[in-house]
């Protein structure tokens, strides 16, 4: 048995995820229209590749990736682009972005592809290639690109590779129905990890509270290397950092990656995809996500195709919108509010949580912070939240710097915990935003000081050099006027300039 | 319906700042049992008045700040504050000692410096000490326990009226074991133990009830995990090391044993309800730690070579004092920062 540390912290709130698990996980179907965002992750986002009026075959690709961080984009269903605009996409910052737009023909034709025959034959390079064109983000939340996460520096060699199966969210239960359903090519999918790392050991990461998921993975993988490891549920045991140190005892530095302690870590769904992608040879071109919350009639999991339209997928599990106070992509803890339903589902939707009132009442006007700690003493990285609220108040930038600011995951823990109802997360996210306008700002002030610097330094140099030649004449000129007896007065000066013009000048006449 | 724009966590648990401070209410109950059952209904009484008048002072200071009063009353902290510092008063403390105190818990330590939660100051321990300064003769006059000097207890109608017209009450009071300890120094623990009646089992009579009537309350709240041990437990061990330290055998010039220091006077009820009042002690529990135990010294400290009877106060407004300093030295290794050092002093 593996040793399960614990992480400091961590809340326990209620799970709400019996409602979705009820049935198998059903495809959500085709929408007229899917709207596919040209930067679905981090990094630098997608180039489309076809114009509209265009025909396009399922699985085909649509759109390029940009610079190396980029993801590429494929068609989900066959059809017609119609158009390549600017949608409004379901993004914390609410900003639109540039989507194609496709009007599906229902015949949901595939493209010819083909899988690879033995990904073991091949060579790391090809098959992260093969990741990177199948267009795979991490499909935890973030949205990381797979490709660019597995392509470790050779210097660390990656000893341990960790799948994590965590889900330790409340209501979301997408990883947990496809570990009942696909354990097989989950186990598949970790192997092609393991050898494309080279990694020494490889681990699946699973919350206690998932016992069929558990036990279907161990099946699937009797006989292979993997290890499925179990612990206690507590949020946020799915964080990254948490996952890492609770399996290997090991911390992620500061501003670090996992693989700085030779450990990658990949979210189930990702996995999965890493294995359609090399078996079979599909891209990425829909995920699981769970559909849930007291304001939809038929809560689930659903694979829906990248691109429906939020709007159409609410109404094929029976949305009822006059109870529905608040729309949240992703968990209760982490995710954010969608205000505009005609955003699509992404590649990082995890969950779309359609709540009432009483399931998550709005929240009630903040009391004064009581320093009670609560909050201290469930955050997992170890910060002191009531200091950090206390200095973000203030505006005190350094002291926020000084109290870790930085590394805060936004877990939402301490919140969740306060008594007196204070937002925290939100004043951590204001302050961090303040804090880099600053450094912004101060590193183009450092810019353009250097580059005034050297402007005035260049103007002294030509201000030097003028002085010199002026002093090199007078010296000159006063060698002359010695040479030709005088004192090297003025007035000689003056004399010997009026007879060098006048021979000058006879010179030119002659 | 409209959808809301609301920033992550979605969800919140089940606590608030009222029920945080309903239950310390309610962990005073049976330390307060014990007082009354001894001491008589004058702590309920101070209890009942103290109340009343805080919720008079916050209601007015939040008129005057301008601020919804509903919604400020609501917390329930002043209620907190008032029956901490009714307490800690003598039983039969006359309405106007009440008042003074109150006032100067409420509107001097709490609201002039910000209100709930910018108070560097434990409120009811500012309250307490400007009574002990101001008026030491009443704040030093406690009634006679039952069974250790006293056979009965007065009744609720002579404790309202000690509240209430003071001049017509006439009630046995006298010295407290710490005093008599500190009075006597020249007899051995034994010699005082026969002579006076004021003793009990390891402690005061009374006083030893009540104590373990505010641990029984205090360890209650750890159970809910309203605090931690930390600042307590470091407290508590302090004391104890200390006394163990200078008790040299309960001979004349020692200073009373482990146990009689432990369960006498405010030690209980200063470790659970006044130690860990978050807003004035340190943040982090290695703080905690160091705030808990500096405390415990300084009781000890004040207690056999201070003037004052009871130390509780002082020492947990010296130390508040000290509070942010230990907070600048004690912040916890944050993640990811162990291999490097990145974590400043
Ligand atoms: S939980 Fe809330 S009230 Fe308590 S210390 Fe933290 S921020 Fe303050
Ligand atoms: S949101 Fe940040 S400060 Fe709050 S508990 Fe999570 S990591 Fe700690």
């Amino acid at each position: 048995m593996r040793k399960i540390r614990d992480f400091h912290g961590g809340v326990h709130p209620p799970e709400n995820k019996a409602q979705s698990l009820h049935g198998p996980i059903r495809p959500a179907g085709i929408p007229p229209q899917l709207i596919i965002p040209l930067s679905q992750s981090y990094g630098s986002g997608a180039v489309a590749l076809v114009e509209p009026g265009q025909h396009v075959a399922k699985g085909e690709q649509i759109a390029r990736a940009e610079g190396l961080s980029g993801v590429p984009e494929h068609a989900p269903s066959s059809g017609r682009v119609a158009a390549i605009e600017e949608r409004s996409i379901a993004h914390p910052s609410g900003l639109p972005a540039t989507c194609i737009v496709l009007d599906t023909d229902g015949r949901d034709e595939w493209i010819a592809h083909h899988g690879a025959e033995d990904f073991r034959q091949l060579e790391p390079a090809a098959l992260l290639d093969l990741i990177r064109n199948a267009g795979i983000s991490g499909m935890g939340g973030a949205g990381f690109p797979a490709a660019v996460k597995l392509s470790v520096n050779p210097a660390n060699r990656i000893e341990t590779l960790i799948i994590n199966g965590t889900e330790c969210e409340p209501y979301i239960t997408a990883d947990q129905a496809l570990m009942r359903e696909c354990s097989v090519e989950i186990i598949g999918g970790a192997e092609i990890l393991a050898h494309l790392l080279g990694a020494k050991e490889t681990l699946i990461g699973v919350e206690d509270n998932k016992p069929k998921g558990i036990a279907a993975l161990r099946r699937a993988a009797q006989g292979s290397a993997i290890e499925i490891v179990s612990f206690p549920a507590k949020y946020p045991s799915g964080g990254e950092k948490q996952l890492i140190e609770m399996l290997t005892g090991k911390q992620v530095p500061s501003n670090g990656l996992p693989a700085d302690i030779q450990v990658v870590c990949q979210n189930t769904s990702t996995t999965l995809a890493v294995y359609r992608a090399v078996h079979q040879g599909e891209p990425l071109l829909s995920r699981v996500t769970t559909v849930t919350g007291e304001a939809v009639t038929r809560p689930g999991n659903y694979e829906i195709l990248n691109g429906t339209p939020i709007d159409w997928l609410l109404q094929q599990v029976g949305f009822r919108q006059e109870h529905c106070s608040r729309l949240i992509m992703g968990g209760p803890m982490m995710g954010f509010t969608v205000t505009n339903v005609a955003a699509p589902i992404t590649k990082t939707s995890t969950c779309l949580l359609a709540s009432t009132e009483t399931e998550l009442p709005s929240p009630p006007p903040a009391q004064p912070c009581i320093r009670c700690g609560f909050c201290s003493e469930a955050c997992p990285v170890k910060l002191l939240p009531q200091q950090l609220y206390w200095f973000a108040r203030g505006k005190e930038y350094e002291k926020l710097e000084d109290h870790h600011l930085f590394d805060c995951i936004e877990c939402g823990a301490c919140s969740y915990v306060c008594p007196s109802n204070i937002p925290l997360v939100q004043y951590y996210r204001a302050g961090k935003a303040q804090i880099l306008e600053l450094r912004d700002e101060h590193e183009r002030a450092e810019r353009s000081r250097v580059r005034f610097e050297a402007r005035q330094e260049r103007i002294e140099k030509i201000a030097l050099a003028r002085q010199e030649k002026r002093a090199q004449r007078k010296a000159a000129a006063e060698q002359r006027a010695r040479e030709a007896g005088g004192d090297g007065s003025e007035q000689d000066l003056i004399q010997a300039a009026i007879a060098r013009s006048r021979a000058r000048r006879k010179e030119q006449t002659r | 319906m409209a959808l809301q724009n609301i920033t992550s966590p979605h969800a919140h648990g089940p606590l608030t700042t009222a029920k945080v401070m309903r239950r310390l209410l309610l962990a005073t109950l049976p330390g307060v049992v014990a007082l009354t059952w001894f001491f008589g209904p004058g702590t309920l009484v101070n209890i009942a008045w103290s109340c009343l008048l805080a919720l008079g002072c916050e209601a007015l200071v939040m008129t005057l700040r301008r601020r919804p009063v509903g919604f400020y009353l609501k917390d329930c902290s002043a209620l907190v504050t008032a029956t901490l510092l009714a307490i800690a008063m003598p039983p039969y403390s006359p309405w106007w000692l009440i008042l003074v105190g109150v006032a100067s818990s409420i509107v001097v330590a709490k609201h002039l410096y910000g209100g709930l939660g910018y108070n560097p100051f434990n409120p009811a321990m500012v309250g307490y000490v400007v009574l002990l300064i101001s008026f030491p003769v009443e704040m030093t006059r406690w009634a006679a326990p039952l069974g250790g000097g006293a056979t009965v207890t007065p009744g609720l109608l002579q404790a309202l009226q000690a509240c209430f017209n003071p001049a017509t009450f006439d009630a046995l009071t006298m010295a407290t074991p710490l005093d008599l300890f500190k009075q006597h120094g020249d007899l051995t623990v034994t010699e005082l133990w026969l002579q006076y009646p004021h003793f009990g089992r390891w402690s005061g009579v009374g006083w030893e009830w009540a104590n373990l009537g505010f641990l029984a309350g205090g360890l209650w709240l750890l159970y809910l995990r309203i605090f931690t041990w930390h600042a307590p437990l470091a407290m508590l061990a302090a004391l104890a090391l200390m006394s163990a330290l200078f008790y040299q055998g309960g001979n004349p010039g020692g200073a009373g044993s482990p146990w009689f220091h432990l369960l006498g006077g405010a030690t209980m009820f200063g470790a659970f309800f006044i130690v860990t009042d978050p807003v004035t002690s340190a943040v982090s529990t290695t703080g905690r730690l160091i705030y808990g135990a500096l405390i415990g010294v300084l009781i000890f400290v004040i207690r056999v070579w201070g003037n004052y009877p009871d130390a509780v106060a002082f020492a947990v407004l010296i130390m508040n004092f000290a509070a942010p300093f230990i907070d600048n030295y004690t912040q916890p290794t944050v993640y990811g920062h162990k291999r490097d050092g990145g974590s400043k002093p």
